[in-house]
């Protein structure tokens, strides 16, 4: 019998875990809450902390697990629900922050670091309960420790929500008044994904299973180290080199997310091929931007070294899981990437760029704290540039913005943790009101003539 | 099962001796055992069969970790399933 024993790959491994950082970003349950509806509040408050605790009652002792066997760190363990503006539709209160709190007392309760699906799918128009849920978003957000809420406000085939962009732009200046930490566990999407393992926009779609198991993989560091050895190489080397780092990262996320669906007994969902910045020295996006020969991230070629990133991690990993989905790609969330904190703070990198960026990228813009005076409308004006780019070219994008009260650019915000630091950026300001103001919808736009 | 131990410390004298010992007492039969040197450190890597040991994993990685620490060695075991994932198509 002969046993292979290849210790440089083992070392490798050990060395990708103990020095660059890779980890399995994050083991997301998806629960349906679809069964938890009722015309009491309480009732229905009752029925979804019972679920959710009764589903994912071993969700964080597994992850711990699985962490311990293959030495391999799960950095969070998360619970994704049904849309809340699905399940409470049928409640009799104008009012939907009790569910939050709901939502909270369960995660802790599970022990999980989120719970996210405080969600409207609003891409066309609302209903009376997307409409309560969205008004509910300040209450809810600023009682509350680890709810996540997003809403839909777009999308390729419906077009946008031009009613929803304008409210939203109000409910974030509202949000923060209570708080800027409201602000970065609120999304506002266009063509949001069903199976997203990723906070804050995570929720638990409603073609999806009773409950699933996504898994969010990570690897910043372990892609800037590989591309550190090919120097001076062609973008082909460039990409092939991406691609390898990428398929072994994702077929570590794919184990995980097998063993995890196996001992919890629930079937397997995605590997989201992400890679997700942490604020840690040598886990930053920015920084293999960089190592592709940038001086700075934000300054001219970005946009260009950033598809080459994005587009190589997909097709590394595609091979490497039998399904992929969620987000899967480059995250740039600013504040949670000490590269993209740096080009922030000497303003190479700006709201313009991370626009353009946001074309090629993952999502949108994302982690960005701009000045506590930022009018509403502004805010709604940066949606509805995202969500048009969204729109256009077939992709999710977001917002995630954060208008920090009493601050203004210069500062910096520290929002503590995974989350990291922020300098406040500037915006354009003002000028967009009447535009806003119109309301109605942006029709879809046209899927021939492409050009 | 199968499960990789690694070992790394600054290179002295009776390390394997003091590794094996250790899984021998908990009923650990070594398949391969690979060892280098990395500038002055010594890293060491075995490959392990769990069948026969009584412990748990979290209990084994535990007792092995704390020995290891005993002896300024930073030991791991890993289940192996890990690395073919990430090196074997």
């Amino acid at each position: 019998m002969s046993y292979l024993l290849n210790s440089s790959e083992i070392l490798q491994t050990i060395q990708m875990i103990n020095q660059q950082h890779l980890d399995v970003r994050t083991i997301t349950m998806g629960i349906s809450l679809l069964d938890c509806a009722d015309t009491d509040m309480d009732a229905c408050c009752r029925k979804i902390y019972d679920k959710i605790c009764r589903c994912a009652g071993n969700l964080v002792k597994t992850g711990c697990d699985i962490e311990n066997e293959f030495g391999i760190p799960i950095v969070n363990k998360r619970i994704s629900v049904t849309p809340v503006a699905l399940v409470a539709a049928s409640c009799a209160a104008a009012d939907y922050s009790p569910i939050a709190r709901a939502l909270d007392r369960a995660a802790k309760e599970t022990g999980v670091n989120f719970i996210g699906g405080f969600s409207a799918l609003a891409q066309k128009g609302f209903t009376g309960s997307d409409l309560r849920l969205i008004h509910s978003l300040p209450e809810a957000l600023s009682s509350t420790d680890l709810v996540c809420a997003s809403v839909n406000v777009g999308s390729t085939r419906a077009g946008i929500n031009m009613d929803a962009v304008a409210l939203m732009g109000k409910i974030i200046k509202e949000t923060s008044e209570r708080g800027y930490m409201g602000c970065a566990k609120l999304v506002v999407f266009a063509n949001a994904v069903e199976d997203n393992p990723f906070m804050a926009g995570a929720f638990h779609g409603v073609g999806e299973p009773e409950t699933v198991i996504n898994v969010g993989v990570s690897g910043p560091g372990v892609v800037a180290h590989a591309l550190k050895e090919c120097k001076g190489q062609s973008f082909d080397v460039v990409a092939e080199t991406i691609k390898r780092t990428a398929f072994k990262i994702t077929r570590m996320g794919e184990l995980v997310a097998r063993e995890a669906s196996r001992r919890l007994g629930v079937p397997f969902g995605v590997v989201d091929l992400s890679l997700a910045p942490t604020p840690a020295i040598g886990d930053s996006v920015a920084e293999i931007l960089e190592i592709m020969g940038l001086e700075r991230c934000g300054g001219h070629g970005t946009t260009a070294a950033l598809a080459l990133l994005n587009d190589a991690v997909k097709k590394g990993g595609i091979m490497a899981s039998s399904h992929v989905g969620g987000l899967s790609g480059a995250f740039i969330p600013v504040s949670e990437d000490a590269g993209m904190i740096a080009s922030a703070r000497e303003g190479t990198l700006c709201i313009d760029k991370l626009e353009a960026m946001t074309c090629v990228c993952s999502v949108g813009l994302d982690m960005i704290a701009v000045p506590g005076d930022t009018d509403a409308d502004t805010i709604s004006a940066v949606i509805a540039d995202e969500a048009a780019i969204g729109m256009v070219n077939n992709k999710t994008t977001a917002v995630r913005i954060i208008p920090v009260k009493g601050k203004t650019v210069g500062e910096s915000v520290d929002f503590g943790g995974l989350l990291g630091s922020a300098p406040i950026m500037p915006l354009h300001r003002g000028g967009a009101s009447e535009f806003i103001a119109r309301g109605g919808r942006i029709p879809a736009p046209l899927h021939s003539l492409r050009n | 099962m199968k499960a990789i131990v690694s070992v790394f410390a600054k290179d002295s004298k009776g390390i394997i001796a003091y590794i094996t010992a250790l899984l021998a007492e908990k009923e650990i039969n070594v398949l391969d055992i690979s060892q280098t040197l990395l500038q002055e450190y010594f890293a060491m890597i075995m490959l392990v069969d769990l069948t026969d040991c009584g412990l748990s994993f979290t209990e084994l990685s535990g007792f092995l970790e704390q020995k290891g620490r005993e002896r300024g060695l930073d030991v791991h075991i890993q289940r192996q399933d890990i690395f073919d994932a990430m090196h074997k198509v």
